[in-house]
C-alpha cells in the first residue's frame, strides 16, 4: 500500500540523508519533493502548504542544522508532524450516561454509510454493547432493505417504519424502540446525497436537533481527492461532526483524504473500513497511518533496531549483492541470522515498507529454522551455485537437516522466486530505501 | 444534433457544473485577470490545477506547455493564457481513444459491462443509461450480476422499472458470470438491442474479484465472441489520484473502452479524467450530472471544458 508515495518520499529522504550538510537549496528541493509526494497522495493543497511551512520552520531550527545527521532529523520532523496532523492518540467513542447512546452516521452517497453502520454495530457488539440499527435513508432505492439484510446477517435487530418518508419520525420512534427493547446504542444510517445541498443539511439538522446524538460520525471515502476538504468542512460547520470513519482503505488509496479531513475538522478519525466483509473494520491509530502514508512501514524503529544489531559494512555488501542479483544461499543464511537478531520475525517484517504487497508470502519463524538447517547441510559449493543440487545431493541435504527432499525443493524454488522478487522489489524501490536506512551516515 | 439543441445542452451542463465552476474556474479566472504574466501566475495556476484533482504530472505538463506557449507566442497578458489553457485541455480530452470499442454485431445485442469500485454509482448509472436507450425506443435488458452487495438486486429492479427495461436476475450470492450468461442468452432470444450488465463494486486491488470480472467477460464470449462490446468504468468525480490506479488495473484485467464520470454536479472538479486521458488515453463517454433519470449525458470535451470555464 502507498508504494508510489513511499517511493517518492524515500527517495527524497535518501537524498537528504546522504547530505553531510544541508544548504538552503537542498533543503528547499527536499521539501518540494515531500510536497509533491503529499499532493500526489491527494492531501489537500492547503493542508500541504501549511504542513510544509511547519516543517520548514522546525527544520530551520538550530538543532537540525547543527546536528551530525541533518537529513535524518528532517525525516523525523516530517514523521512527527504527520503524526501530529493526524491527531496524536486513538480516541474512543463516547457513550451517553443514559442509554441509548445515539450515533448518527452522515456522509455523501457511495461513501459507505450503510455498510459502515453494520460494521460499527458488529464492532460495538463485540465490545459488549447491544446496538440497534436504524434505517433512516428513505431516498436511495433499496437502502433500507440493504441495512435490513446486513442486520439479518449479523443477527442483530434493525428498525425502520416501512413506507415512511419521514427520517426524523423514524429516528424518534427508533429511540423509543431501543428503550423498550433494551438496546444501549442506536446507530442511525442517514440518507446521503450526490453532493452537499441545503435539503440534505436541513434533514440532518432536524435529526440532530430531535435526537441529540452523542456522536455524529462523518463517513468518508479514502479515495476522495481534493474535494474531501470541501465536503468535510461543510458537514462540520453545518451539522457538527464529532469524529470520522474512513472507508475503503483496503485498496491502494494513498489516504491523503485522512490527513485533510482531520486537519480541517480538527476531529479525530475513529475507525477505518478495510474490506468488504463486516468484520473488516478497525479502530484508527494515527501513528500507524502516518507511517503508512509516509510509506515508511515503521522504518524509523527498524533503522534503530538495525543499527543496534547489524554490522553496517556487511549490510552494505549484502545490499550491493541483492541489487546485482548475485545473492547466494550463503548470503541468504547470513541475512536470516541477522534478521533473527532483530527480534520476532513477523514484527520485523511488519516494519518493512512494501511488505504489505507480499501478504501471504511472509516467512514464518519455524520455517526460518528449517531453512537454516537445510542451508547448513549444504556444501559451500552448493550454497554458491544452487543449480548443481540434483537428486542425490538433495537426498543428502534432506537427511543432514532432518527434513525431506520436498522441503529442500521448496527452499530452492523459493530462493529462485526470491531472486526474481528481489528484482521486482528493486524496481519498487523500498529496498533501496531500507538500504539507505541501513547505510546511515558515519 | 441541431445547433440549437447543442446550445441547450451547453446551457444545462453549465448550470449543472456550476458548483465545479465556482471553485475552479473562478480561481483560474481571478488569477489570470491579474494582468501581466509573471512566474507567480504559473505557480498559482499549478495550485489551481492540482486542486481540480488533475494530478501533479498532468499539471506540470500543462503548466509547462503554457509556459512555452507564453514564451513562443510572446504572450504578455495573463488573460490570453486562459484561452491557451482551455485549448490545451480540450485537445487533451479530444485525443483519440486508445481502445476503440468493437463494432456492433448485426445480430446480437450490444453488450455493455459496467465496472468500478464500490459506491461510484454503477447501479444508478445503469438505470440512467437504460433510460437513455429507451428514449431512442431501443429494447434494453439489464443483468443484475451484482449478487454480492445486500439489496443490490432490489435497487437495480427499481431502476429497471423506472426506465421500463427488462431485468434478468438470480438470487443474491449467485455466480455473477452465470447471471451474465443467462442475461445474454435471454437478450439474444428476445432480440434486445442493448444488454447492460451490472457488477458488484470491487476495489481494483483485489485479485480474486478481478478474476471474477474476467470470468464474466469470458462466458459472454461463449455466446457472442465479440461481447462485451463496451466495458465502461464508472468513476466518482470526487475521486482523487487513486482513479489512475483504478484505470490502470481495470485496464490490465479487462481493457476498458470508456469512462462514465458520475456525481459531477457536486463541488468536485472531475479533473482526474484529464489525467486519465493523458496517461492511458481512455476517453470519457458519459457524465452523470444529477440524481434524476435523465441526468446522464454523452461527454463532449469542448462542452465540458467550456462549461467548466465560462461564466
Amino acid at each position: 500500500m502507498f508504494e508510489a508515495l513511499s517511493e517518492k518520499l524515500q527517495k527524497t529522504f535518501r537524498n537528504l540523508r546522504g547530505l553531510g550538510k544541508l544548504s538552503d537549496k537542498n533543503m528547499k528541493d527536499g521539501l518540494r519533493d515531500v510536497r509533491m509526494a503529499l499532493l500526489e497522495a491527494d492531501v489537500s493543497y492547503k493542508v500541504v502548504k501549511d504542513f510544509i511551512a511547519h516543517v520548514q520552520e522546525k527544520a530551520l531550527g538550530r538543532e537540525v542544522l547543527e546536528s551530525i545527521t541533518p537529513g535524518q532529523q528532517i525525516v523525523k520532523i516530517v514523521h512527527d508532524e504527520l503524526v501530529q496532523l493526524m491527531g496524536g492518540v486513538a480516541e474512543p467513542l463516547g457513550f451517553s450516561s443514559e442509554p441509548p447512546t445515539v450515533i448518527m452516521l452522515i456522509g455523501l452517497q457511495g461513501s459507505g454509510k450503510t455498510t459502515t453502520a453494520a460494521k460499527l454495530a458488529r464492532n460495538l457488539r463485540a465490545r459488549g454493547h447491544h446496538p440497534l440499527l436504524v434505517a433512516a435513508d428513505v431516498y436511495r432505492p433499496a437502502a433500507v432493505r440493504q441495512l435490513q439484510i446486513l442486520a439479518e446477517q449479523l443477527e442483530m435487530p434493525s428498525f425502520t417504519i416501512e413506507g415512511s418518508r419521514d427520517p426524523v419520525g423514524i429516528c424518534k420512534e427508533a429511540i423509543q424502540h431501543a428503550r423498550r427493547s433494551a438496546r444501549d446504542v442506536a446507530i442511525l444510517d442517514t440518507a446521503g446525497r450526490l453532493h452537499i445541498n441545503d435539503e440534505l443539511i436541513e434533514e440532518l439538522q432536524l435529526i440532530r436537533d430531535a435526537l441529540k446524538p452523542k456522536e455524529t460520525l462523518l463517513v468518508a471515502d479514502a479515495m476522495t481527492g481534493q474535494d474531501a476538504v470541501t465536503v468535510a468542512e461543510s458537514f462540520h460547520t453545518r451539522v457538527g461532526v464529532t469524529g470520522v470513519i474512513l472507508t475503503k482503505l483496503d485498496g491502494d488509496a494513498r489516504g491523503g483524504a485522512a490527513l485533510s479531513i482531520r486537519s480541517v475538522t480538527g476531529k479525530p478519525i475513529k475507525f477505518v473500513g478495510i474490506g468488504e466483509k463486516l468484520d473488516a473494520f478497525d479502530a484508527f491509530h494515527p501513528d500507524r497511518i502516518a507511517s503508512r502514508i509516509l510509506g515508511m512501514g515503521d522504518v524509523l524503529s527498524l533503522v534503530e533496531k538495525a543499527q543496534g544489531t547489524i554490522d553496517e559494512k556487511r549490510a552494505a555488501e549484502l545490499q550491493e549483492k541483492l541489487l546485482k542479483a548475485q545473492f547466494t544461499l550463503e548470503d541468504f543464511r547470513e541475512q536470516l541470522q541477522q534478521l533473527k537478531k532483530m527480534g520476532p520475525l513477523d514484527e520485523v517484517l511488519a516494519m518493512i515498507p512494501g511488505m504489505s504487497k507480499l501478504k501471504g508470502l511472509e516467512p514464518q519463524e519455524k520455517d526460518v529454522v528449517k531453512v537454516e538447517a537445510i542451508i547448513n547441510s549444504m556444501t559451500n559449493k552448493e550454497r554458491q551455485s544452487p543449480h548443481i543440487i540434483e537428486g542425490s545431493r538433495k537426498k543428502r541435504i534432506a537427511r543432514g537437516s532432518g527434513t525431506s527432499v520436498a522441503d529442500v525443493n521448496r527452499l530452492l524454488k523459493q530462493f529462485q522466486q526470491m531472486q526474481k522478487m528481489m528484482k521486482q522489489v528493486r524496481r519498487l524501490g523500498w529496498l533501496r530505501g531500507l538500504g539507505g536506512g541501513l547505510n546511515l551516515q558515519p | 444534433m441541431g445547433e440549437k439543441n447543442r446550445f441547450g445542452i451547453i446551457a444545462r451542463l453549465r448550470s449543472q457544473l456550476s458548483k465545479a465552476r465556482e471553485g475552479f474556474a473562478a480561481k483560474v479566472r481571478s488569477l489570470l485577470r491579474r494582468g501581466k504574466i509573471d512566474e507567480g501566475i504559473f505557480e498559482e495556476l499549478e495550485a489551481a490545477l492540482i486542486q481540480a484533482d488533475m494530478g501533479v504530472n498532468t499539471t506540470s505538463e500543462l503548466v509547462e506547455k503554457m509556459r512555452n506557449r507564453a514564451k513562443d507566442d510572446k504572450l504578455t497578458d495573463a488573460e490570453q493564457l486562459y484561452s491557451v489553457l482551455e485549448e490545451e485541455l480540450i485537445s487533451l480530452l479530444s485525443r483519440p481513444a486508445g481502445v476503440e470499442p468493437k463494432p456492433v454485431q448485426p445480430v446480437g445485442p450490444r453488450v455493455t459491462l459496467m465496472i468500478g469500485v464500490n459506491g461510484v454509482g454503477k447501479t444508478t448509472t445503469i438505470g440512467k443509461l437504460a433510460n437513455m436507450h429507451r428514449q431512442d425506443e431501443k429494447k434494453v435488458l439489464i443483468a443484475a450480476a451484482d449478487t454480492f452487495r445486500a439489496a443490490a438486486i432490489e435497487q437495480l429492479e427499481i431502476w429497471a422499472n423506472r426506465s421500463s427495461a427488462d431485468l434478468v436476475k438470480h438470487k443474491s450470492g449467485a455466480d455473477p458470470a452465470a447471471v451474465a450468461y443467462d442475461a445474454l442468452a435471454a437478450a439474444i432470444a428476445r432480440k434486445c438491442d442493448y444488454l447492460i450488465i451490472d457488477t458488484a463494486g470491487r476495489l481494483h486491488t483485489k485479485t480474486n474479484l478481478m478474476e471474477e470480472l474476467k470470468k464474466i467477460k469470458r462466458v459472454l464470449g461463449k455466446l457472442d465472441p465479440t461481447a462485451p462490446h463496451e466495458i465502461l468504468m464508472v468513476l466518482d468525480a470526487t475521486t482523487g489520484q487513486n482513479a489512475l490506479s483504478q484505470a490502470r488495473l481495470f485496464t490490465e484485467a479487462l481493457g476498458i473502452t470508456g469512462i462514465v464520470l458520475t456525481k459531477l454536479d457536486g463541488t468536485a472538479k472531475g479533473g482526474i479524467v484529464v489525467a486519465i486521458q493523458q496517461e492511458f488515453g481512455i476517453p470519457v463517454k458519459y457524465i452523470g450530472v444529477g440524481e434524476s433519470l435523465d441526468d446522464l449525458k454523452p461527454f463532449h470535451p469542448d462542452e465540458f471544458v467550456k462549461a467548466l470555464f465560462e461564466d
